[in-house]
């Protein structure tokens, strides 16, 4: 992690530079999270923590979050803070906006997952009517793991804690109750950030939670996030990000959490072939093409990473000799003065 | 609180990096999510009064022997046997166990007149105990009562008037042993059984025997079909000194055998993270890791070493029998067991472990790569009941740094062994054909008499030991080790941990299952 400050032993004492060294300093001292056995080890979800153990993981308890005090100092956040900030970084573009006008809350919002971004950027998208009725489903091992963590993400983005890795009847039970009491609820299905930019398979915990609910499940994609802030950098691109929803998706009668998964799968994939060209070429294409477009290849970690096709939103650097003419000259540039094209 | 048994953790994103040995040091590693790491079971309490116990043990023994009170006598010729340096690891605190059962089996010799008494050390074909060693394992007064007499001896294999052929077993296996031991009135055999591998008929018929003997069980055949050694029942190793024992009992040497089991307490209180599961590290575990690793770091290898030769283990006693061998043996492997079984879910493709900077053979010593692929692939990958923890096929990844040093005075015949046998070939069916010249060459020989050098032919042995690890592996990865030492044993090296488990998916597929032995303390893994 490199960081850009002036030493401060190097600056003058009181002089500008040494104040913002000193700046710096702090702010790398706070931003980094110091690792085991620096800071005090976590604690694995798997195993029963102690009764003296205050509450994390999926035991966090988040019901103060939802209160009115915290949800109106919430909603002061996320619109004047967050939703501008959104808008200035990532300059979002939304398709298919006009179907969120349409819903009857509760819904089950469901999203490919490739950067911490992602949340902020859909919250800030939805509507006023949805987005301050919206709880997002975060990794209990990941977000809720320290106690200064469960409180920031439960307070500012009424996140509640959900098990991953293993079916937890808490954690279904507690998304279930909030859904029955009218919050809409944001759940990404790959159980984490993609590691190479493709998606992940689907887990069955979004389509069981619409099934028990028997509300509709209103599938998303976002494009971009993952060149902003992909999974391990530490430091925030600007870049701009393509949200795309989908018609939400009804269980149907009789229809199992498995079918329902994967007609959910589906759609997201058909909404990641549609950011890449449009809704009609996405539904021309045949089944194991989109497939395979959205998917990546079967393959190798670093293969999967470089058949990623460039992103048609990034701008493409500059590199020939015709966009660049000066190229062509070899000359030192002080010779080049006066001499002809 | 009672102990908390063994513990299997299925790693997810929230457990804190693990702690790997890594020779004289350590390192925290992350496993991949999904992961298991093996904890061993939280030593067991010890007994309350452990005198007492032996007392009681000798007072009333199992099986058809009688109370050892009611075997002396006087004119009677005894020798006691004791284990070696090799047991246990680390060296436990003073008194050690054998001081302690056997000052009480001297009180009984000294009661019943019994002047004839005789003390070796069960050797085998391993390096003869310093003074120190001695007086550290018997406790001084007795070092003092029998050593300047010339009545504590230590076993020398290569003794021709010292050795006594008792005849050959069903299947014509040789059964040589101590000359002092085969004609005494009484043997009394004093074991320390730190793992299940030790003990019974084994304690006799290999830690009194001779090469002509020893060649039948140590050899890559037998260890081969040893599946695990740690486990009696499945083990060729055993079967044979089985053999061995009831052919020595039916020669009608009398033998009181005497076992103890020792809690898990292996690490004093200083090192305390070392017992401790990683989630459950104190401030205090954390500095005393960091403050360690820190002062490690800066030290020089040999002093480094010095260091940790000086912990010795507060160890603590569990259980002790006495009686007849077989009865003995089988109620000290359930207290063994209860102490070191963790029952685990099937097996894995890559199998993880730290190995640590001592073994049976480098006690006050230099852990040579011969050393270390014998603790590895021999000793902890052999830790298991029913099946390996990694499949056939599977890759197991070693921590340690492999240093292409040796104790030139404990382990000469393992420099020509690690130059000129390991450069041509690493099979343990093929390296036999060298073994008869090693255990036969006067020089070793010598050096195993008079000084403190292991057997000419020990590194063979170490090198069988490893027999059923390399016929079931697929690879075999170290991390952090010397290249070129590695590459020598016939294992890849590897700088990371990430980098070993990606070339283990070479072997094993992409994705690979891991599980992480998390020892020592050591555990025993049932493999179901």
């Amino acid at each position: 992690m490199s960081t850009r400050t002036p030493d401060p032993r190097r600056a003058l004492p009181g002089s500008p530079a040494a104040a913002r060294a000193l700046l710096g300093r702090a702010k790398n001292t706070l931003r980094r999270d110091l690792p085991f056995p620096w800071s005090p080890p976590t604690w694995p979800t798997s195993v029963p923590a102690p009764r003296d153990r205050p509450a994390l993981g999926a035991a966090y308890e988040t019901d103060w979050a939802r209160r009115y005090p915290v949800r109106l100092v919430r909603a002061v956040l996320l619109d004047n803070v967050l939703r501008p900030a959104v808008h200035l970084l990532a300059a979002p573009e939304v398709r298919g906006g006009e179907l969120l006008a349409l819903l009857d809350p509760p819904v089950v919002f469901v999203a490919n997952h490739a950067s911490h971004l992602d949340t902020p950027v859909l919250l800030s998208l939805l509507p006023p009517r949805l987005r301050h009725h919206t709880v997002v489903a975060a990794a209990a091992d990941h977000f809720f793991d320290r106690r200064w963590k469960a409180h920031l993400w439960a307070g500012l983005l009424s996140a509640v804690p959900v098990e991953r890795h293993r079916v937890n009847r808490r954690s279904a039970e507690v998304a279930l109750g909030l859904i029955e009491d009218g919050w809409n609820l944001l759940i990404y299905p790959e159980g984490g950030r993609t590691p190479d930019g493709w998606p992940q398979p689907h887990r069955g915990g979004a389509a069981y939670l619409a099934v028990r609910s028997g509300r509709p499940v209103v599938p998303l994609h976002l494009r971009g996030t993952d060149r902003m802030l992909p999974r391990g950098a530490d430091r925030l691109r600007r870049g701009r990000v393509t949200v795309t929803v989908g018609q939400p998706l009804h269980p149907e009668p009789g229809e199992d959490a498995r079918a329902l998964a994967a007609r959910i799968e589906r759609a997201v994939a058909r909404l990641a072939a549609e950011s890449r060209s449009d809704w009609w070429a996405a539904r021309r294409l045949p089944e194991p093409e989109r497939t395979e477009l959205v998917a990546g290849p079967e393959a190798a970690p670093w293969r999967r990473a470089w058949a990623r096709p460039p992103d048609p939103a990034a701008p493409r650097p500059p590199r020939t000799e015709d966009e660049l003419p000066w190229l062509r000259d070899r000359r030192a540039p002080w010779r080049r003065r006066g001499a002809a094209p | 609180m009672s102990p908390r048994p063994g513990y299997v953790l299925d790693v997810d994103r929230s457990t804190p990096p693990v702690l790997f040995w890594h020779g004289e040091g350590f390192r925290l590693e992350r496993l991949p999510e999904g992961s298991r790491v093996i904890y061993p079971p939280e030593p067991l309490p010890p007994l309350p009064d452990p005198i007492g116990a032996i007392r009681r043990a000798l007072e009333e023994p199992l099986g058809d022997s009688q109370p050892l009170r009611s075997l002396l006598r006087p004119g009677m010729r005894l020798t006691i046997c004791f284990d070696d340096v090799s047991l246990p690891l680390p060296p436990m605190r003073r008194p050690d166990v054998r001081q302690l059962v056997i000052e009480q089996v001297l009180d009984l010799a000294a009661e019943a007149g019994v002047d004839d008494v005789c003390l070796i050390a069960a050797l085998a074909l391993h390096r003869r105990m310093t003074e120190a060693e001695l007086r550290h394992a018997l406790g001084d007064r007795v070092y003092d009562a029998f050593a300047p007499q010339g009545l504590l001896l230590q076993h020398d294999a290569e003794d021709p008037d010292g050795l006594v052929h008792l005849g050959r077993t069903d299947l014509g296996e040789d059964v040589e042993i101590s000359k002092r031991a085969a004609t005494s009135d009484l043997v009394v055999y004093v074991n320390i059984n730190l793992v299940p591998m030790d003990g019974g008929h084994k304690s006799v018929a290999t830690g009194l025997a001779s090469y002509r003997s020893l060649r039948h069980h140590h050899n890559a055949r037998t260890l081969r079909h040893s599946r695990s050694f740690m486990d009696k029942d499945h083990s060729e190793l055993h079967s044979s000194n089985w053999r061995m024992g009831r052919l020595i009992a039916a020669c009608g040497v009398r033998i009181f055998q005497i076992e103890t089991t020792l809690n898990n307490d292996a690490f004093p209180a200083q090192l305390r993270f070392l017992q401790r599961r990683e989630w459950e590290w104190t401030a205090q575990d954390r500095a005393t890791y960091l403050a360690t690793q820190a002062a490690l770091r800066r030290l020089p290898d040999g002093l480094r070493r010095s260091v940790f030769h000086q912990v010795t283990a507060p160890y603590r006693l569990t259980s002790v029998q006495a009686g007849e061998v077989e009865a003995v043996h089988d109620e000290t492997l359930r207290h063994v067991y209860a102490q070191q079984l963790v029952e685990v879910e099937g097996q894995s493709d890559v199998l993880t472990m730290g190995l640590p900077y001592i073994c049976p053979y480098n006690v006050n010593s230099i852990m040579n790569p011969i050393l270390v692929a014998c603790l590895g692939l021999g000793y902890l990958f052999n830790m298991y009941r029913g099946r390996p923890l990694v499949r056939e096929g599977g890759v197991l990844i070693l921590s340690h740094p492999t240093p292409r040093s040796f104790h030139p005075a404990h382990h000469p015949s393992y420099i020509d062994f690690f130059e000129e046998v390991l450069a041509e070939t690493t099979d343990p069916g093929e390296i036999g054909k060298y073994e008869e010249a090693y255990a036969t060459d006067p020089w070793y020989v010598h050096l195993y008499r008079t000084g403190n050098a292991y057997h000419g032919v020990h590194p063979f042995y170490m090198w069988y030991w490893c027999a059923h690890a390399l016929e079931h592996l697929g690879g075999v990865i170290v991390v952090g080790g010397d290249p070129a030492a590695v590459r020598r044993l016939g294992f890849k090296p590897a700088s990371t941990l990430a980098d070993a488990l990606e070339m283990a998916a070479d072997v094993v597929g992409p994705s690979p299952s891991v599980t992480h032995l998390h020892a020592p303390p050591l555990l025993m893994a049932d493999v179901r």
